[in-house]
């Protein structure tokens, strides 16, 4: 680790901000093309019902409109349906059902917000205006929005899936678990919802198509988290254009959490209509755009069981899980509720035995996929619960009862896939206790109680798998790419560098991490390195930016070049200052020959590589890398959450709050405490705030905008004083970094802290999220709680 | 269509609007001034937060017709030529923003309330006041670190 001011371990300020702070971002609704029209959307009223007819010759004459399309004019030009993109077989080896999803409703719709057509016009009101003159009539069918209720429902969404599932998937040994819990000492079981979420990244979803009929090429700007992959599915899947007649360039983008991996109909839409009305088509998101038909997160419905034995060791744990879809798969939904979740329920604990089994329905919603944490935050809250019950059933200390079964020995093999490969589990919860102060935790309660507050605390020992993913591995398990990252690494004969690389920052700050890897390894100043991501056309073929891996996956390959520009360079000064290469050294970017005073500056040696008057080199200064990892990495830690619950409102305060963490080695410890931060306030926001609701009798979405979605506010979050990160540190060893993905760990870790922290404030075993002052005033008036406090 | 003239960030500027056209479709489109961005439809995020004649609107809000004849800074309008407005300093150098897609209605926000409560604005006013705002990256944490440290330069 460098001491420099700007190299690996700096918190350097951030070289992106000062576009952001001073209006000059440029995310794509503040483009425009010229001549450009603008497309509405008109979605379905209905949760499910037949199409049976369409009319648009009203609306068609209407000022301003430049065109109309419905799922008749997509299927006449034979432009293909959304994809999901992930394989999963169910026990009984069948292939998972996918049902047909056309970019325009054919025939039906799903869910209230599918897209049943287009309209384009000059300006945004006449579109809308013209969308509303659109005759469309239809049939209710009947619908179910309630993935526990799907496989019994008599709707049935797709004729592929007659009772609505998708897949029926196990992992995990079904027998020895069984036994476990039939040996067990103590079995602790809870019925557990993982609320439905809504990602509300703030910049809303947008699209513009550009057909240039001169080069009969496509241009996309989108917000995208990996405008690649959009490239390839657009081109492979939709068979709209072959990729290179399709370049997609996704500019600054406004937050991800994961809505923003995947392809979604809007952006199809408006490259495929571009060309049939010869002008660029834009179309940007209303927010209730956004809450209808964004991709949703989580949905779990899950029976969780964790047996121990005499001595307080746990022996098994089984969940059985149903998991909404929604009513369309989405470009990665499947392998949310299978390889990201059951992966995991072995937690931070040596667990011999682990079951799940996974039914993932369709129901009429909102098509459901990764968000922030994906699968992870699922399986946390699930063990997590669960160990924090059997501890309190069982009066032992739940930090104790967690270090009893922590694993301990690396690599440790679980019983579901993963190895987890570095850690110490143990240093973190000891750090937390300490920087939590919990030995004084009853002189708090006291102190809260002397204000009317019943105080609670919560642990959560989080483990999650990130750094997504071996190419081999995720290929065995079903994914349909590799997971690579590339990067490449031009330097200019000035000697200042770009790096071109597949990861995609939209919040994560790679233009700082990744020019100070640059600045670390060839000595160069991070004021000459500028970062070019977000556009096929510049970028080699990359993989883009979720599963925390931008770090530990994109800044591998990206060292892997700067290796090879080492090596090359090395070669140059070589050649320029007459020394055998292997005599080169290179420290603190300047070339020496060993044993001599002869030195070069990284600059000159660039100079050197252009100029090329030396014979015996390659001329030029510019290497590329992919990456492939060897396998996961593996961050893990602890979260202390303490609340003040009011006993006559319900209403729950955060009080204080401790979160360390061992991502390994750190490049830049100010923007992963602001990942974390930020993750923390997601997952504080999902147990206490925020829950997605349909209505079950008319499945129409009720919470479709801020005033009914409750987002977490400032005031929400523990005060500055109360909120306290650490780190430990066991470096990963998979990669020359040395680091662990920490983009999704502060949500992943949260839920459970703070549900722990409620129930043990009020003396409840379960609450469901979010915990409302409402659900938590009702728990409380069932268990007497607020007596006890009187 | 009634014609109206904003000093805009300093400038007089006339426009044609319609009665209906908001003061951030001003401002976006028919100004070009991207930096004042649109969140919500509800006015709920405070994305679009300017000032007009000195005070912390939002603008998706506003009907541009109603703000002829004001002064109307957004943004763009904050620093000095190539100095920065101290909240925009303290922003990047607490770490106040991710994505960057709040951060111009926080920081218009955050001028208002330091302008209102003065420089030694505490913690817990901050938070209530920026409750008109919603920031999905940050959770606040470096925002009203940010405020704190803004307000005392400012
Ligand atoms: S856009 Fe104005 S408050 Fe959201
Ligand atoms: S920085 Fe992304 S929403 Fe605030």
């Amino acid at each position: 680790m460098s001491q420099s001011a700007t190299g690996v371990g700096a918190s350097v300020r951030r070289k992106e901000d000062l576009r952001f702070i001073t209006g000059k971002g440029q995310y794509t609704d503040d483009i425009n093309l010229k001549d450009q029209a603008y497309a509405y959307f008109l979605r379905s009223p209905h949760a499910h019902a037949k199409i049976k007819s369409i009319n648009t010759a009203k609306a068609a004459k209407m000022p301003g409109v430049a065109g109309i399309f419905t799922g008749q004019d997509i299927a006449d030009s034979k432009l293909g349906g959304l994809i999901c993109g992930w394989m999963i077989h169910s026990k009984d080896g069948s292939a998972m059902k996918a049902g047909p999803h056309p970019v325009l409703a054919q025939g039906k719709v799903r869910y209230v917000g599918d897209h049943v057509a287009v309209i384009i016009a000059d300006t945004k009101e006449q579109a809308k205006a013209a969308a509303a003159a659109v005759q469309v009539s239809y049939e209710d069918l009947p619908h179910v929005v309630d993935a526990s209720k799907a496989m019994k429902s008599k709707a049935q969404i797709h004729d592929v899936a007659p009772d609505n599932r998708v897949f029926n998937w196990g992992l995990g040994n079904e027998e020895s678990t069984a036994a476990a819990f039939k040996n067990a000492a103590h079995v602790t079981t809870l019925n557990i919802v993982n609320n439905r979420l809504i990602p509300n990244a703030m910049e809303p979803r947008a699209a513009i198509g550009a057909y240039d009929s001169g080069t009969e090429g496509y241009t996309l700007y989108t917000t995208s988290q990996n405008p690649h992959v959009a490239r390839l599915v657009i081109s492979a899947f939709h068979g709209l254009a072959p990729e290179h007649k399709l370049r997609v360039i996704a500019p600054d983008v406004g937050g991800g959490f994961g809505s923003k991996i995947f392809i979604y109909a809007e952006e199809v839409v408006c490259v495929w209509a571009s060309k049939h009305v010869g002008r660029p088509v834009k179309w940007t998101a209303e927010r209730t755009e956004s809450f209808l038909s964004d991709a949703h997160g989580r949905d779990h419905h899950t029976k969780a069981e964790l047996a121990v034995d005499a001595n307080g060791k746990i022996t098994g744990l089984r969940v059985h899980t149903i998991a909404s879809m929604g009513a369309y798969l989405s470009t990665f939904a499947s392998c949310v509720p299978t390889y990201l979740y059951a992966t995991l329920l072995s937690g931070q604990y040596n667990i011999p035995n682990v079951y799940a089994e996974v039914d993932a329905v369709y129901t009429n919603t909102s098509p459901v996929d990764a968000y922030r944490g994906a699968g992870r935050p699922e399986a946390t809250y699930v063990v997590e619960r669960l160990v924090e019950t059997a501890a309190r059933e069982l009066k032992l200390d739940p930090a104790e009862f967690r270090r009893k079964n922590f694993v301990t020995q690396f690599p440790h093999q679980t019983p579901v896939i993963m190895t987890y490969d570095a850690g110490d589990y143990g240093a973190a919860l000891d750090k937390a206790l300490q920087i939590n102060d919990y030995k004084n935790f009853a002189a708090r309660k006291a102190e809260s109680a002397k204000h009317g507050k019943l105080r609670g605390i919560g642990f959560s020992a989080y483990i999650e798998a990130c750094g997504i993913a071996p190419s081999a591995a995720v290929g065995s398990l079903g994914a349909g790419v590799g997971l690579w990252e590339s990067a490449e690494v031009r330097v200019n004969p000035v000697g200042s560098v770009e790096i071109l690389t597949g990861s995609h920052s939209h919040g994560q700050g790679h233009e700082t991490t990744f020019a100070q890897l640059v600045s670390e390894k060839l000595g160069v100043d991070i004021n000459n390195v500028s970062i070019v991501h977000g556009d096929t056309d510049k970028v080699q073929f990359g993989m883009g930016t979720y599963g925390s891996r931008s770090g530990a996956v994109g800044m591998h390959a990206l060292s892997k070049a700067l290796d090879r520009v080492e090596a090359k360079a090395k070669k140059v000064a070589a050649h320029c200052m007459e020394a055998s290469e292997n005599d080169i050294e290179f420290k603190n970017g300047t070339f020496t020959v060993k044993g001599t005073d002869k030195k070069m500056a990284f600059g000159e040696v660039a100079l050197q590589a252009y100029i090329a008057h030396k014979p015996g080199f390659e001329p030029g200064l510019k290497e590329s890398a992919f990456h492939d990892p060897a396998n996961f990495v593996f961050p893990a830690g602890v979260h202390i959450c303490e609340v003040e619950v009011d006993p006559e409102t319900g209403h729950t305060e955060v009080a204080a709050y401790t979160c360390v963490d061992d991502f390994g080695n750190l490049i830049n410890p100010m923007i992963v405490e602001g990942q974390v931060q930020g993750g923390i306030a997601q997952g504080i926001g999902q147990a206490l705030l925020e829950g997605c609701s349909y209505d079950d009798d008319s499945g129409q979405l009720l919470t479709g905008s801020y005033m009914d979605y409750a987002m977490p506010r400032a005031r929400n979050m523990p005060a500055v004083e109360n909120f306290k990160l650490g780190f430990t540190c066991t470096p990963c060893p998979t990669n020359p970094m040395g680091m662990k993905g920490c983009g999704e760990a502060g949500a992943i870790g949260s839920p459970p802290a703070v549900i722990n922290a409620i129930t043990n404030a009020i003396g409840v075993r379960e609450i469901a999220m979010p915990a409302t002052p409402l659900t938590v005033w009702q728990a409380m008036q069932a268990s007497g709680a607020k007596k006890a406090a009187e | 269509m009634p014609s109206i003239t904003i000093k805009l960030n300093g400038k007089a500027v006339s426009g044609e609007v319609e009665g209906r056209t908001l003061l951030v479709e001003f401002i976006r489109d028919h100004r070009g001034l991207t930096g004042t961005h649109v969140g919500c439809d509800t006015s709920q995020c405070g994305a679009c937060v300017v000032h007009v004649n000195g005070k912390a609107v939002k603008s998706c809000t506003t009907l541009a017709a109603a703000c002829d004849g004001a002064e109307v800074t957004t943004v763009e309008g904050l620093a000095k030529g190539t100095e920065l407005h101290p909240m925009q300093a303290a922003f990047k150098e607490h770490h106040g923003l991710q994505c960057g897609f709040c951060t111009p209605g926080m920081i218009m926000a955050a001028i208002d309330i330091v302008k209102r409560n003065g420089k030694n604005v505490s913690e817990e006013v901050i938070r209530r006041e920026l409750s008109g705002n919603i920031c999905r990256c940050t959770g606040y944490h470096n925002i009203v670190k940010a405020v704190q440290a803004g307000a005392q330069n400012m």
